[in-house]
């Protein structure tokens, strides 16, 4: 029965004849390890397109929804990051396989007459494969994606004469945008992968035409058939890249299985963000690194021209094949291409390995898209898309704001906000030594020796050395905390480069105060008037003490207005007219704090007495959402992923 | 393709079984490249079918005086907060009611999808009747099936409704199979 329906199909459709001709073709000389470089090649596309159809039966392309659609897949969908995993593995290998065959045809002289055009056909996958890589590299939407992509839009752009429009109509406008994704989408999974099934067929075509081209001539071996010995070494090695492709994806995962799995998907683009560590595809390094020899205006050299040319000789290799040599200069051409892109792959990595921008950059794009993580598992996506959760986040933002508007002044337990000490250059004046600018600039002796290694004893006037920027204000790492406070009311500490030091108070009336109060006598009552004080910020990493030390509190309080006397120059509890010094009514509280910088110089902060700190909000410098970041970073007032990690 | 390879012959039968094997092998080796990529992808593909509709709560829809005092049906939109897939919505259309005043109790409320094929059921005031525009489901005014040839095969879904606060009127929104006689809700 089963033979009657199988002999009518054949006899319809002539499918039964054409599996047999295909699978039963005959091997002269018999089978090879070496043939299975053109299946590989069919086999990765295969693979391309499986994994790709699944992830675009999730995918989304828009600005809103590209990077949240991909993370609901590698996040939330079960298997979806070994799926990704493996279409990102897959897409390198693509390349690692189209060009092994391409250095196989021609070292093996598969090229020569008549099989040119299969060699060509090959040749062209190349560009085919690269141009798919790197249209799917800007489909998640990440930083990455977005960075990374500018460059091969920006090349477009650089073609002579039709350069601005092909790159509009690439994009689908002037800008990156929905259109951008739905075309890159469009040619990743429509149009490319067409022409590279189109092509493949007929390579296979052409084959069949031509037979095999590396026959052994002085071999006895006998013939084989395709199927099964031949067929089984192709799906033996087609398995192992398979395998080989999957240990990349896991291997990570079986290295940490706490961390959140997955190829790096990082922060969801965003325009506005610096994104330093912008770098194509491992394989297209070498051209990255080919276009920093080319200055401003002459990228088309080293974009187009060059490679154009390069391309050009490659396909002509048929015919340069005919010439005496010709065939040996193929071999050393090709050869001499491949450790070219190699030495230059080499050392964009090396260079990239000493460049701190580039580490800290791709540290902080790390550090970036596990906030996102921790984020979108505790708020979830709004409509508007992901990438305002990152805006919205204190601890991603308020740092980047501090360095940018208070660290001139300012220290974060000792830097910036993010994490660098700021560093200048300082003209040596008459009598200054290293002890007097140290202690100036409130640093060790011998980090500043160490600073300026160069620099031989004595210095002489006009040296410039390099010397810590002088921190003229306070350092605010955990202000208004039990901590911060117990230091301010230190009479070691008040004075010194973490509060007063640098301020024109140095001698005020606070420090003063603190000098001659602050006794050993009196340390309990000080702790207690720290406790209240502290408690009156409501930190959310003191909300337990400050609800088990409600007694203390209270003592607290009645010694701020009582015996310890803060309110003969500070208002507490209610406004005294009189005040000279910042109410502490509230005292590091939000609302207080937001309001301190709005304007620092108001009554009821210093006044008059203000010591150059600007008016935030009254000068426009920051808007309420920047102030309210801020002041929400600076209280460590943000959301904490559960200390097991997410999820 | 295995299914050819009988018709190849084996050439010599010392080998038959060696080459039998090496069949064997090939035929498994090339199926298991080709499906575990795909198994992967499928078991992405069907991860819906293990993620549940979630508990519909009861979601506030309007006040009791906003319904007529003759009883006649009115349609309001239901606003929820959903998740679909990666986004959080807070308060977006996810559907409609038919609520009509009664004489004793809580009001009813009906939906306004018709159980026969989903389409979004009229309401006829001059003959008090619901009609369902694609298929001409006849429904009376509490829901029940008015005409015997109607394609529907269950009357109007009615919602469970509380009455809060005195006036707020709250539903349990919810979507049922369609096509099927008994009301069953969709997980």
């Amino acid at each position: 029965m089963m033979k009657r329906v199988l002999g009518w199909v054949d006899e319809r459709t002539g499918l039964g004849r054409f599996i047999e001709a295909c699978l039963f073709q005959n091997l002269p000389g018999g089978s090879r390890w070496r043939y299975v470089w053109g299946t590989l090649v069919v086999y990765v596309f295969l693979l391309q397109a499986i994994t790709g159809f699944f992830l675009w039966t999730g995918y989304s392309p828009s600005t809103q929804t590209a990077w949240e659609s991909i993370h609901h897949i590698q996040h939330e969908m079960t298997g979806g990051w070994i799926l990704r995993g493996l279409h990102h593995f897959g897409a390198q290998a693509f390349v690692v396989v189209i060009v092994l065959h391409l250095l196989q045809m021609v070292v093996y002289g598969i090229y020569r007459a008549p099989r040119e055009v299969n060699f060509w056909l090959v040749m062209l996958l190349l560009p085919l494969a690269i141009a798919m890589s790197a249209t799917g590299w800007l489909l998640p939407y990440d930083q990455h994606g977005y960075w990374a992509s500018r460059v091969p839009i920006g090349i477009m752009g650089v073609t002579p004469v039709i350069g601005p429009l092909l790159q509009k109509i690439a994009m689908g406008g002037s800008t990156v945008g929905h259109h951008t994704l739905t075309h890159f989408l469009a040619l990743h999974a429509g149009l490319l992968p067409l022409c590279v099934a189109g092509i493949l067929g007929l390579h296979y075509f052409l084959n069949r035409k031509h037979g095999l081209g590396d026959v052994p001539k002085d071999c006895a071996c006998p013939d084989e058939r395709y199927f099964p010995t031949q067929f089984l070494k192709d799906a033996a090695a087609c398995l192992a890249v398979f395998l080989v492709l999957l240990g990349f994806v896991l291997f990570p995962y079986w290295q940490n299985p706490t961390a959140t799995p997955g190829v790096h998907l990082g922060a969801p683009a965003d325009p506005s963000e610096q994104y330093s560590a912008a770098r194509p595809e491992w394989f297209m390094l070498f051209l990255f690194q080919f276009l920093k020899y080319f200055p401003g205006g002459t990228e088309v050299w080293g974009a187009m021209v060059i490679p154009g040319l390069v391309g050009a000789v490659v396909a002509l290799m048929p015919f340069v094949a005919q010439w005496k040599h010709g065939h040996r200069f193929n071999v050393l051409f090709i050869s001499t291409l491949l450790g070219a892109a190699v030495i230059l792959g080499r050392l964009a990595a090396v260079e990239d390995g000493k460049d701190e921008t580039y580490l800290a950059a791709k540290a902080q794009s790390r550090r970036n898209a596990d906030r996102m993580h921790q984020l979108v598992a505790e708020r979830g996506i709004p409509p508007s898309g992901a990438a305002a959760l990152l805006r919205d986040d204190p601890l991603t933002q308020g740092p980047k704001l501090f360095a940018k508007n208070c660290a001139s002044c300012h220290r974060f337990d000792g830097h910036d906000g993010l994490g660098h000490k700021p560093l200048t250059t300082h003209t040596v004046r008459t009598n200054e030594t290293w002890e007097s600018i140290a202690e100036f600039r409130f640093m060790k002796l011998a980090q500043l020796r160490q600073l300026n290694p160069t620099f031989t004893n004595p210095l002489k006037p006009d040296d410039k050395i390099v010397a810590q920027v002088r921190p003229w204000a306070p350092d605010l790492k955990g202000f208004a905390s039990r901590e911060w406070l117990a230091g301010l009311l230190d009479p070691a500490q008040v004075d010194g480069p973490h509060y007063f030091g640098g301020t024109k108070f140095k001698e005020g009336k606070m420090s003063k105060w603190v000098k001659k109060n602050a006794t050993p006598e009196k340390a309990d009552d000080l702790k207690k008037v720290v406790i209240a004080l502290s408690a009156e910020a409501r930190l959310k990493s003191q909300a337990g003490a400050d609800k088990a030390g409600a007694e203390l509190i209270k003592q607290g309080r009645a010694l701020m207005v009582g015996d310890m006397a803060c309110t003969d120059c500070h208002s507490f509890g209610k406004k005294d007219p009189d005040a000279t010094a910042p109410d502490l009514t509230g005292y590091g509280s939000r609302a207080w704090l937001i309001r301190f910088i709005s304007n620092p110089a108001h009554a009821d902060f210093y006044g008059k007495r203000n010591d150059r700190m600007p008016a935030f909000a009254d000068k426009k410098i920051l808007d309420a959402k920047q102030l309210g970041l801020l002041a929400d970073w600076l209280r460590g007032d943000w959301y904490e992923a559960p200390k097991n990690g997410v999820k | 393709m295995q299914k050819i390879h009988p018709a190849s012959g084996a050439p010599e039968p010392p080998t038959e079984r060696r080459e039998f094997i090496k069949q064997g092998c090939a035929a498994c080796l090339g199926l298991a490249a080709v499906v575990a990529p795909a198994a992967i992808g499928a078991r992405v593909f069907l991860d819906p079918l293990s993620r549940s509709n979630g508990t519909e709560a009861f979601v506030k829809v309007t006040t009791i005086d906003s319904l007529p005092e003759d009883g006649t049906p009115v349609q309001f939109p239901v606003l929820a907060d959903k998740r679909d897939a990666w986004t959080k919505f807070t308060q977006v259309p996810v559907g409609a009611v038919f609520l009509q005043r009664r004489k004793a109790g809580s009001p009813l409320a009906l939906s306004v999808v018709c159980p026969h094929a989903g389409c979004f059921v009229d309401y006829l005031e001059d003959q008090e009747a619901f009609l369902c525009p694609c298929h001409n489901s006849f429904f009376a005014k509490d829901g029940a099936l008015k005409d015997e040839q109607s394609p529907s095969p269950r009357p109007l879904d009615s919602l469970e409704v509380q009455v809060r606060n005195k006036t707020e009127v709250w539903v349990r929104f919810q979507d049922f199979q369609l096509g099927i006689t008994e009301k069953k809700p969709v997980t």
